[in-house]
């Protein structure tokens, strides 16, 4: 828990790999032979089908992780390596929770849920599956909140992240293509 | 042309040139070895995989073209291990090529498998398991363009036999052969950067002609760039006094009058001193390795760096250089040397480093590398053996040496004049390297003189590798430095275990190094005499159609120095107790008042 708030060792990467057969254990290789825990992974084709992007999420000082990626730069499936200033990126994670609750008390959770722009995604007798996406910082607040009424069962994906669009260029990038979609 | 995957890996390995395979088959590589029958390819069989990984090496270090091995999936896969990281650690171009059970088998715990790709994974600079036999000619090509390019190093290529076999659906290929271009295009991550930056060159070389007390270090990357002639016009130009680690012996020659020999934890004291009263380090192809670096925070405290390295990995990985250049050595040094000259011409001067070349030829007179010779009936001291054996050999002679004392011996005493003469583990630190390693350097360049100096230590850990020799005819020699100890351990304990001696003692005679040496078909000698010392290795010169052996009984008692203790700092350097008497009597007389 307290991990998590400690936010300034977290470094989020984002590598573009080629999507082959044990390029993750090679990733994942560098930092457990560092003995370096990875925080959070999440891993998905891109929109090309040659490449994957994995968002990796490590508790580091800065100055192994530059030694770091400099080596994952040295697998030969490794294509680009971007670290995500937290000031200069859009970072998201999703939730989904099994939470324990008696009919009496649903009404709470599903208000709680609501507050946080959540969603319900499965109702019984004694428990309630909701489902949250959001910033990291938001999801483990909202966790937080959940957990007195109990917890079944969570899982949340890892975090994943882009840039933040610049101002100004990209937004006019934006209209134009927008435009030329329309003519 | 319709192919089976065993022919097209024949075919693929012939096409990329190689003339030798070190190997030994197994059941799932067998399919392999039917079509090697009929290739121009030589194959040496080894009499253990290690013996194969090391003679790869041995003889990618002599050509500068990459070794390759080629072993049975399981325990043939196991046993290259070693070698796979010795030559990850040294940089070593080398293909291995594993057997493997068929793909159908894979993850069922099959006989002989391994997960030899997993394994393998941290000790090689890639690796490939190659699932379908139309993609064996587009592997091969890729392994030998990532071990040779860029930073050189192992590749390991693992075959699962049904690819392989004529009997099976799955071997059936049809033969092509990928363009330079599409083998770049099919490694979208691997562009490695050969090209100096302008800029930080000319900054480079602005440092270069300002220094008054600057060093040339030298790695191992010299020689892997072929570096070694652009490193002399460089030092010459500018007359910068030259160190070459352990890994660049050889790469600037050490009768050159600024050739400094080598610095580190064995290192001769003026090398040693050198870094550490440098005002600027020029830093080519190496690494900052901990065995020269000694303690980190005090090493080279005044230098500013310049660190030249293909891999970007190796820039502020243990110093943060001021000057970091990304580049192949030898491009970089002929840019360097050309912004230099125009600089030159344009009336920059460099300061005066007369000075500075007088301090070091001082500490060369007081501190030069030196042993107590013996007394009368005193065992042989191994550097007489040495300096013997270095005095007796063409100087293109190619040395190969074990791990322990004698390696130390042999780099300190060695007079290497050539690039490619000098053999040796120094990253993963191998005992058994030297035998097959010389074997390997013998099969390239069968012109060449080949020794191997080993310990007893290490040639009790490969010397079945002389079965192989004396099988193929390949007329390596080697010298045993027999001290009945595994020596360096020794050294360490009686240096900072207050001699408690535990598990190094080997026994001198136990085995019986010249019966197992004729056993295996080589000519052997045994010399405990100094006056014998000449005409053995006399003899042994002489025999060229077969190895030799020579087993030098040697003097237990003897250290190797200068030393700097593990962890230390360099300046805590530590020379033999008769040189450091001596240099203290001498500043003693220095300072009384002349009559
Ligand atoms: C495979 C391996 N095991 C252990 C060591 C540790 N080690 C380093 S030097 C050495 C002694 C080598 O003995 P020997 O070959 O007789 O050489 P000497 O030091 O006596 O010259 C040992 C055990 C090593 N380097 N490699
Ligand atoms: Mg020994």
């Amino acid at each position: 828990m307290n991990d998590r708030q400690n936010d300034l060792k977290h470094h989020t990467l984002s590598v573009t790999v080629e999507n082959k057969a044990g390029v993750l254990a090679r990733v994942v290789n560098l930092f457990s032979r560092r003995a370096y825990n990875i925080y959070s992974l999440a891993v998905a084709p891109t929109d090309d089908e040659r490449f994957s992007r994995l968002t990796v999420v490590v508790d580091v000082e800065s100055v192994p992780l530059e030694q770091i990626v400099k080596q994952l730069h040295k697998l030969i499936n490794v294509v680009k390596i971007v670290e995500h200033d937290p000031r200069h990126s859009v970072e998201r994670e999703l939730l989904i929770a099994t939470v324990k609750v008696a009919v009496s008390d649903r009404h709470q959770v599903a208000e709680l849920t609501r507050i946080f722009e959540g969603r319900i995604l499965a109702v019984s007798h004694d428990a309630l599956t909701v489902s949250l996406e959001g910033h990291p910082a938001k999801i483990d607040d909202f966790e937080d909140l959940l957990r007195p009424f109990g917890i079944a069962e969570l899982q949340r994906t890892g975090r994943v992240a882009l840039n933040k669009l610049e101002r100004e260029t990209p937004r006019v990038h934006a209209v134009s293509s927008a435009k030329s979609k329309v003519s | 042309m319709q192919l089976n995957g065993g022919q097209a890996l024949i075919k693929a390995l012939e096409m990329e040139g190689v003339e030798v395979i070190f190997g030994l088959p197994g059941g799932a590589i067998l399919p392999v070895y039917d079509p090697i029958i009929d290739s121009p390819i030589r194959h040496i069989l080894v009499r253990h995989e290690q013996g194969a990984g090391h003679m790869a090496e041995g003889y990618a270090h002599a050509t500068g073209k990459p070794g390759v091995a080629m072993v049975t999936s399981g325990p043939g896969a196991t046993n290259i291990v070693t070698p796979l990281a010795d030559a990850y650690m040294d940089s070593v171009p080398m293909i291995c090529i594993t057997g493997q059970v068929g793909t159908a088998s894979i993850g069922t715990d099959a006989f002989q498998e391994a997960d030899i790709t997993g394994i393998t994974q941290s000790v090689t600079k890639h690796n490939y398991l190659v699932t379908r036999a139309a993609d064996i000619p587009r592997v091969i090509r890729e392994a030998f363009h990532i071990a040779t390019t860029g930073r050189p190093g192992p590749v390991l290529v693992d075959i699962p036999k049904d690819i392989v076999d004529p009997t099976h659906p799955n071997s059936a290929m049809e033969w092509y052969w990928p363009t330079d271009a599409e083998v770049i295009a099919g490694l979208p991550g691997y562009r490695p950067t050969t090209v100096g930056h302008p800029r930080k060159i000319k900054e480079a070389a602005a440092m270069i002609l300002a220094a008054e007390r600057p060093v040339l270090y030298v790695g191992g990357g010299i020689l892997k760039a072929r570096a070694a002639e652009a490193l002399r016009e460089l030092a010459e130009l500018v007359e910068i006094p030259v160190v070459t680690t352990l890994m660049a012996r050889g790469a600037f020659p050490d009768d050159h009058p600024l050739c400094l020999g080598m610095p580190g934890m064995h290192g001769n004291y003026t090398a040693i001193m050198s870094m550490q009263e440098s005002d600027l380090l020029i830093a080519l192809g190496s690494r900052f390795d901990d065995r020269v670096t000694g303690k980190v925070p005090d090493f080279a405290p005044l230098a500013k760096i310049i660190h030249v390295d293909i891999d970007p990995a190796e820039l502020g990985k243990v110093r943060r250089p001021d000057v970091p250049i990304v580049g192949d050595c030898n491009l970089v040094i002929l840019e360097l040397i050309k912004v230099i000259k125009a600089m030159q011409a344009k009336g920059t001067t460099q300061p005066d480093i007369t000075p500075w070349r007088s301090t070091l030829s001082g500490w060369q007179e007081t501190y030069p590398l030196a042993y107590e010779p013996p007394a009368e009936g005193d065992l042989l001291k191994p550097q007489m053996v040495l300096e013997a054996l270095r005095d007796s050999a063409p100087e293109d002679c190619i040395v190969a040496s074990g791990v322990g004392q004698h390696q130390m011996w042999t780099s300190q005493y060695w007079k290497f004049r050539h690039p490619y003469t000098w053999i040796n583990s120094g990253g993963l630190g191998t005992m058994g390297f030297s035998v097959p390693a010389a074997i390997g350097a013998k099969v390239g360049r069968p012109d060449r003189m080949v020794w191997a100096i080993d310990g007893d230590g290490c040639f009790q850990m490969t010397a079945q590798e002389l079965v192989t020799a004396a099988a193929e005819r390949i007329p390596v020699k080697i010298a045993i430095l027999n001290n009945a100890y595994l020596g360096m351990v020794r050294q360490w304990q009686e240096m900072f275990y207050e001699e408690r001696y535990s598990e190094v003692y080997l026994s001198p005679d136990l085995p019986d190094y010249v019966k197992w040496a004729e056993a295996m078909g080589c000519v052997a000698f045994r010399v405990e005499h100094p006056d014998d010392i000449q005409p053995t290795i006399d003899k042994a010169n002489a025999i060229d159609d077969r190895p030799v052996v020579i087993e030098f009984r040697t003097d237990a008692s003897e250290k190797v120095f200068p030393m700097v203790a593990s962890g230390k700092s360099n300046t805590e350097v530590q020379v033999p107790e008769f040189q450091r008497l001596a240099a203290k009597t001498a500043a003693a007389s220095e300072k009384e008042p002349r009559q």
